[in-house]
C-alpha cells in the first residue's frame, strides 16, 4: 500500500526531487560564497547599514528573495497538485470504485495515502526550507532582521506544507472534481496564512512594550499602509532599533492613561496640520520639503511630546524560535483536524 | 434446521436515495450462491444501485443487505471476498498495466499474481503499456482480471459488456464462463442484454422497478414459460421470457423494446 501511494504520485515526486536538487545546486555553488563574504567583510564591519548592502551585491539580494519566494510557494503546490487531486481524481475518473474494492477498508487506502504522500510534502517543504535557511543565514545574520523572513525559514514551512496538503485532501473529498478542488485549496491556504500572519502570530506571545520619549527630530506625519485599508494620518515615530526584534506596533500614547492619540487631539496640539498638500514625491525618490514645514512638525511634535510618548510593542530575538515551535504546532493541529475531517467525509461517500 | 450456505447477496427491505429521487426503494430479494446469475431489468429499475450497495460502494439509505452473509466493505476480509467491475470499467489511466497488477498484488492477500501473469499474456496485452491507451474491449478484460486474480468467492460485474463490439463481448463473457466453472466463483452480471445472459447464465433474476419479479434457474423458468405459453419444444427462447415478465410489470409507457 505504501509502495502503491507513492506510485500513483510519481510524477509529482519526480518533479519535487528534481525541484529539490535544482535548489540544491544553485544553493551549492553560490552558498560558500555568501559565507566567505560574511567572514571577511561583515564580521569586521560595525554590525549594519551601509557596510551590509555594499558587502552583498545586488544578485545575492535577488536570489535571496526568489529563494524565499519559493519556500512560501511550495507549501501551496503540495496542497494543490498532491492534496487537492488524491481523492478528487479519484472520484471523477470512477476509479473509486476499483481503490475501495481491494482488500483494503477505504479508511485505511485513505489513512496510507494520507500518510505516504503528505509525509512527501511536508518533507518536499521541510528539505527546500532547509536549504533555503542554511544558504540565507550569512545574510539574514548581517541584515538583523529575522523575523522579516519568519515565513520563508526553519520549520514552520513543514507546517503549512501538512496543512495545505490535507486542505487539499478535503476539499477535494468534498468538491469531487479537481480544478475546483485546487482553486479551493490555493485561496484557504492563502486566506489562513496570512490570517495567522496579521492577526494570531503578532499575540501568541504576549508582546514586549518599551516607551520612548516622542523625538522630535525623528517623527514623521502620514499613514503606513495599502491605499485601500490605509489607517488615517497621525504623526509616525521613528522606530527604535531592535536588532532581530519584531516591532508589532507602534504608538503615541498618553502619559497619564496610556489613551492612544486621536485626529482631535492632534489638531489641538498643532492647527493645521492636516491641511495643505502632502510631499510626497509621486512615490518616486525623496521630495525634501521646505524649511517652514519642518520646522512647524519640529514644533508640533515637541508640543505633543509634554503629554505624549511612544509606545512600541515587540517580540524580542529571543523569542524567535518559540514563535516558530507555536506556529508550527497551530498549523499541524489544523492538518491533524482536517484529516480526521477527511477520512470521516470519505467514509461516507456513496 | 440446517444452515444453508449464506446468499450471495440478500437484500431486505433496500432502499437508496439520490436528493429526493429513490434510485432503489424496498428492494427484497435473494440471490443464491454458486450460480453464474444473470441479473437484467429495464433502464431505471436499480441494477446499477442494487450492485454498487453489494460492493460497498455505496450505502443504504433503508433496509440491509448482506453480501456472502456479511455488510458489504464491512472489513478487508469481505472486500477480498468479493470482486468487482464498476459498468464503465475504471482503470488508472497513467498506470501501466503491470503497474495495475502490481497494485493488485499489494492490495490483496489472495492475490493470485501467476493467473493474473498468464491472462495479461493471453489477452495480449504489453505489461508497459499505460491504461490510458488501451482499447475499450483491453480495458474491461484488464479491469475483469484484477477482479478475478484476488480470488474472490462472489464477483460482480456490472453491466461488463455495455460498452464493447460484439466480438470483445463475446471474448469477455467466455472468459467470465470459464473461470466461474473453473474456480467455483459466484458470478452475478447485470445486463439489458438477454443474449449476453442467456450464453453464460444457470439463473436468472429480473427486477423491475427495483422489485424482484422473477427468480430462478434459466432450465426451470423456461420450462414453466413454455408450459403456460403452450409455446412449442424446445422451449421458447429467455429473451421472450424475459419480454413478457418485463411487460406485465411495466407502466404503459415504457416499452419492453429496450431490452432487446
Amino acid at each position: 500500500m505504501i509502495q502503491f501511494s507513492l506510485r500513483m504520485t510519481r510524477v509529482q515526486n519526480f518533479t519535487a526531487a528534481a525541484a529539490i536538487a535544482v535548489v540544491a545546486i544553485v544553493a551549492a555553488i553560490t552558498g560558500p560564497h555568501l559565507a566567505q563574504l560574511y567572514a571577511t567583510t561583515v564580521g569586521a564591519c560595525d554590525r549594519r547599514s551601509a557596510c551590509v548592502v555594499a558587502a552583498f551585491a545586488s544578485q545575492d539580494s535577488t536570489l535571496r528573495l526568489w529563494l524565499g519566494v519559493l519556500v512560501v510557494v511550495v507549501p501551496g503546490l503540495a496542497g494543490m497538485f498532491l492534496g487537492a487531486p488524491l481523492v478528487a481524481r479519484e472520484l471523477e475518473d470512477g476509479t473509486v470504485s476499483l481503490a475501495w474494492t481491494q482488500s483494503v477498508t477505504r479508511a485505511r487506502w485513505l489513512i496510507v495515502r494520507l500518510l505516504v504522500t503528505g509525509l512527501a510534502s511536508v518533507a518536499v517543504a521541510g528539505l527546500v526550507s532547509l536549504i533555503v535557511t542554511w544558504w540565507a543565514s550569512p545574510m539574514d545574520r548581517a541584515g538583523m532582521n529575522q523575523f522579516g523572513s519568519f515565513d520563508e525559514r526553519g520549520i514552520v514551512p513543514l507546517g503549512y506544507a501538512a496543512f495545505a496538503f490535507t486542505l487539499g485532501v478535503v476539499a477535494g473529498a468534498l468538491v469531487r472534481r479537481t480544478i475546483p478542488a485546487m482553486m479551493l485549496t490555493l485561496v484557504g491556504f492563502v486566506a489562513a496564512r496570512l490570517a495567522v500572519k496579521i492577526w494570531l502570530r503578532p499575540f501568541l506571545i504576549t508582546p514586549l512594550t518599551r516607551s520612548l520619549a516622542l523625538a522630535p527630530g525623528s517623527t514623521g506625519y502620514g499613514s503606513s499602509g495599502y491605499l485601500p485599508i490605509a489607517p488615517p494620518a497621525t504623526l509616525q515615530p521613528n522606530p527604535p532599533d531592535i536588532p532581530n526584534g519584531w516591532i508589532t506596533s507602534i504608538g503615541v500614547v498618553s502619559n497619564h492613561g496610556g489613551a492612544r492619540l486621536t485626529a482631535t487631539e492632534l489638531a489641538r496640539f498643532c492647527p493645521g496640520i492636516n491641511s495643505g498638500r502632502g510631499s510626497a514625491g509621486g512615490g518616486l525618490g525623496h521630495v525634501r520639503a521646505p524649511q517652514s514645514v519642518v520646522n512647524g512638525l519640529h514644533d508640533c511634535v515637541a508640543r505633543v511630546g509634554t503629554r505624549f510618548h511612544e509606545l512600541v510593542s515587540y517580540q524580542p530575538a529571543s523569542r524567535y524560535w518559540p514563535l516558530q515551535w507555536y506556529e508550527l504546532a497551530i498549523f499541524l493541529a489544523a492538518a491533524v483536524v482536517l484529516a480526521a475531517a477527511c477520512i470521516w467525509r470519505v467514509r461516507r461517500i456513496g | 434446521m440446517i444452515e444453508a450456505t449464506p446468499a450471495a447477496i440478500q437484500a431486505c427491505g433496500l432502499g437508496k436515495r439520490y436528493g429526493r429521487r429513490w434510485a432503489l426503494s424496498d428492494c427484497t430479494l435473494t440471490i443464491p450462491a454458486g450460480h453464474v446469475v444473470g441479473l437484467v431489468g429495464p433502464n431505471g429499475a436499480g441494477k446499477t444501485t442494487l450492485l454498487g450497495l453489494a460492493a460497498g460502494l455505496l450505502a443504504p439509505t433503508a433496509g440491509t443487505i448482506s453480501v456472502l452473509g456479511a455488510r458489504p466493505a464491512a472489513d478487508a476480509g469481505q472486500l477480498g471476498r468479493v470482486g468487482f467491475v464498476a459498468q464503465n470499467t475504471p482503470v488508472y489511466p497513467g498506470l501501466s498495466v503491470a503497474g495495475h497488477l502490481g497494485m493488485g498484488s499489494a492490495l490483496n492477500p489472495r492475490w493470485d499474481a501467476a493467473a493474473a501473469r498468464r491472462r495479461v499474456e493471453q489477452l495480449g496485452l504489453d505489461p508497459r503499456q499505460r491504461a490510458g491507451r488501451l482499447s475499450g474491449g483491453q480495458r474491461a478484460q484488464l479491469a475483469l482480471t484484477l477482479a478475478i486474480a484476488k480470488r474472490p468467492d462472489l464477483l460482480i460485474l456490472d453491466e461488463p459488456v455495455a460498452s464493447l463490439d460484439p466480438l470483445a463481448r463475446r471474448e469477455f463473457l467466455s472468459t467470465v464462463a470459464d473461470i466461474s466453472a473453473a474456480h467455483e466463483m459466484t458470478v452475478v452480471l447485470s445486463s439489458h442484454l438477454v443474449a449476453d445472459l442467456e450464453r453464460i447464465c444457470d439463473y436468472l433474476i429480473v427486477l423491475v422497478a427495483s422489485r424482484l419479479r422473477l427468480a430462478g434457474p434459466i432450465g426451470t423458468l423456461l420450462a414453466a414459460h413454455s408450459q403456460l405459453s403452450g409455446a412449442p419444444q424446445p422451449a421458447g427462447s429467455l429473451d421472450d421470457l424475459v419480454v413478457t415478465c418485463i411487460s406485465g410489470a411495466l407502466p404503459d409507457d415504457r416499452g419492453p423494446e429496450e431490452l432487446r
